[in-house]
């Protein structure tokens, strides 16, 4: 099989700094590891490159970005890890906190980790690996339906499937006008639609024409038709620091506010009642009004 | 308070005096009361009601003051909106808001629940102002938001920035039907409108069946209307 020469990126949870250790294959540190003992495991003897993540403060804004080159696929560490991300900003939310999402490299994200169900070695195996990152990934989903601050996706690059889901889960969606793509493969690779998926979609894409656009045709979408379609709220930008750049600006806005988070969050999930249900998230809503 | 006058096949419902026009639990009342003068006029199935307001306010919302100082009226207050927004969508008659002011909160529900919204567009905005301060949303004016705000980024906008919406932006977010340049072309153009829909010829029983059953969630959420739609249950207000 031969060695991979390999570098794992690990967050370390400090109050105020991002915090990254490269590891050595001979070389062991002991420090908080995301992953169980058996992944650590296979990480040392058979090292794929798993995406990580990293959450960065800058005043308000929190920055959670996906890192490294390549195609940012979910492998259940790397749902893991953004789970973790968004509790901790979560907990650290006061007024005027605004999450930012985005990307290293041509990818926002290309979905799940196909490649890692397939090393399960059977047809069934592969099944129930795929299920349990649709599964995990439903979390991910909620946490940023429920954090109590203004979300922004930054798409630097391609988003597809659960990556282009990742992407909808943001308030708000910026992208690229000259490069990147939104791709609901889906209907190409074969692929069942997860409920929660589609209720996504039914949420936040509006007319019947987009929604049939996004899941059945197949289409990669590019920035001025995902405007168009109401995926997408802008791609005005030619480079993925445009991208990022406006985001920051949106941000700053929002955090202006000084909104309280709770009530921000309260009003989102009232905003998406079906997909709530789906998801088991009770929307705090209630029928006597506190005026 | 509030005031009714008759123009030919026209009810004309307005919102009086220079104030605020909050929805105070005796303006509610007085509203109520009109409508329901209004619904048991022997022309009703043949008319229109065309509801707008003096000065510079449509309605800013519940009387948050009130209810501060006197918290018993909490409810109330909003089981009589709930009665209200629950008559105007039985009401057996086309309906448009002629909003000549700022619309906020329960306000902007009052508006949003007619059947056509015309707006000024050199002043006044229409404004869900909860999330500026810190008041929680009631779920039946979300039902109301969800079925007349068609564009999920346009219901973004209105719950989830406060965004102040003028009557132009309004036009571009299918939050307002029109848009006129003072007051009084507003409550012109409505008038037109009106006339215009009676000339038509209208079944208004027919039209207030339609319209429930197009509103069918609202009347699920004011005045407890079962999922199956059967109107046995007609509680004049909250599931208390």
């Amino acid at each position: 099989m031969g060695l991979y020469k390999y570098r794992i990126y690990i967050p370390i949870k400090i109050r105020s700094l991002r915090y990254t250790i490269q590891h050595q294959q001979n070389i062991i540190h002991t420090f908080q590891f995301q992953s169980s003992l058996s992944s650590l495991f296979t990480i040392l003897f058979f090292p794929p490159i798993i995406t990580m993540c990293t959450l960065e403060k800058r005043g308000d804004l929190f920055l959670l970005t996906l890192t490294g080159d390549g195609e940012h696929r979910f492998h259940p560490d790397t749902i893991a890890t953004i789970l973790s991300l968004l509790a901790q900003a979560k907990s650290q939310s006061k007024r005027g906190s605004v999450l930012i999402t985005t990307a290293h490299g041509k990818f926002f994200s290309n979905g799940f980790d196909l490649a890692w169900a397939q090393t399960a070695g059977s047809k069934t195996g592969a099944a129930n690996r795929l299920h349990q990152m649709v599964e995990s990934f439903k979390p991910v989903v909620s946490a940023l339906l429920d954090l109590p601050m203004p979300t922004i996706a930054a798409l630097n690059g391609h988003a597809a499937a659960a990556g282009l889901i990742l992407a909808l889960s943001h308030d708000y969606v910026f992208m690229r006008k000259d490069r990147g793509v939104l791709y609901m493969s889906e209907v190409d690779i074969g692929l069942s639609m997860p409920e929660y998926f589609s209720a996504l979609v039914r949420a936040k894409v509006g007319t019947s024409a987009a929604r049939r656009e996004l899941l059945l045709s197949g289409k990669k979408i590019r920035g001025e038709e995902a405007v168009g379609l109401g995926i997408v709220d802008t791609a005005a930008y030619d480079s993925a620091e445009g991208v990022v750049e406006a985001s920051v600006r949106l941000g700053e806005k929002l955090a202006a506010k000084k909104w309280s988070g709770e009530v921000y969050a309260s009003i989102r999930k009232s905003l998406y009642p079906e997909l709530c249900g789906i998801l088991g998230i009770e929307a705090r809503v209630f029928a006597i009004p506190k005026l | 308070m509030c005031s009714l006058e008759k123009r030919g096949r026209l009810f004309i419902l307005k919102l009086t005096g220079d104030g605020e026009h909050r929805l105070n639990p005796t303006l509610l009342d007085s509203l109520r009361s009109n409508i329901n003068k209004i619904r048991s006029d022997k022309s009703s199935s043949e008319s229109v009601l065309i509801t707008t307001s003096d000065g510079k306010f449509f309605s800013n919302g519940y009387d948050l003051a009130l209810a501060k100082s006197n918290p018993s009226l909490s409810v109330p207050m909003d089981s009589k909106l709930r009665s209200l927004v629950a008559d105007l969508i039985s009401l057996p008659m086309p309906t448009i808001a002629a909003v000549t002011g700022h619309a906020s909160a329960a306000g902007f529900i009052l508006a949003m629940s007619h059947d056509y919204v015309l707006m000024r567009r050199d002043r006044g905005f229409l404004y869900m102002s909860e999330l500026d301060i810190d008041l929680e949303v009631p779920a039946w004016f979300m039902a109301v938001i969800r079925l007349k705000i068609g564009s999920p980024a346009a219901r973004r906008d209105v719950m989830l920035t406060a965004a102040k919406v003028t009557a132009d932006k309004g036009v571009e977010m299918g939050v307002v039907d029109s848009a006129y340049d003072s007051a009084a072309e507003t409550v012109e153009a409505a008038v037109r409108l009106g006339e215009e829909i009676v000339r038509r010829g209208c079944d208004g029983h027919v039209y207030g069946k339609m319209r429930e059953s197009l509103l069918r969630e609202v009347l699920v959420h004011t005045i407890g209307l079962d999922e199956s739609g059967s109107s046995r249950v007609r509680n004049t207000g909250s599931k208390l």
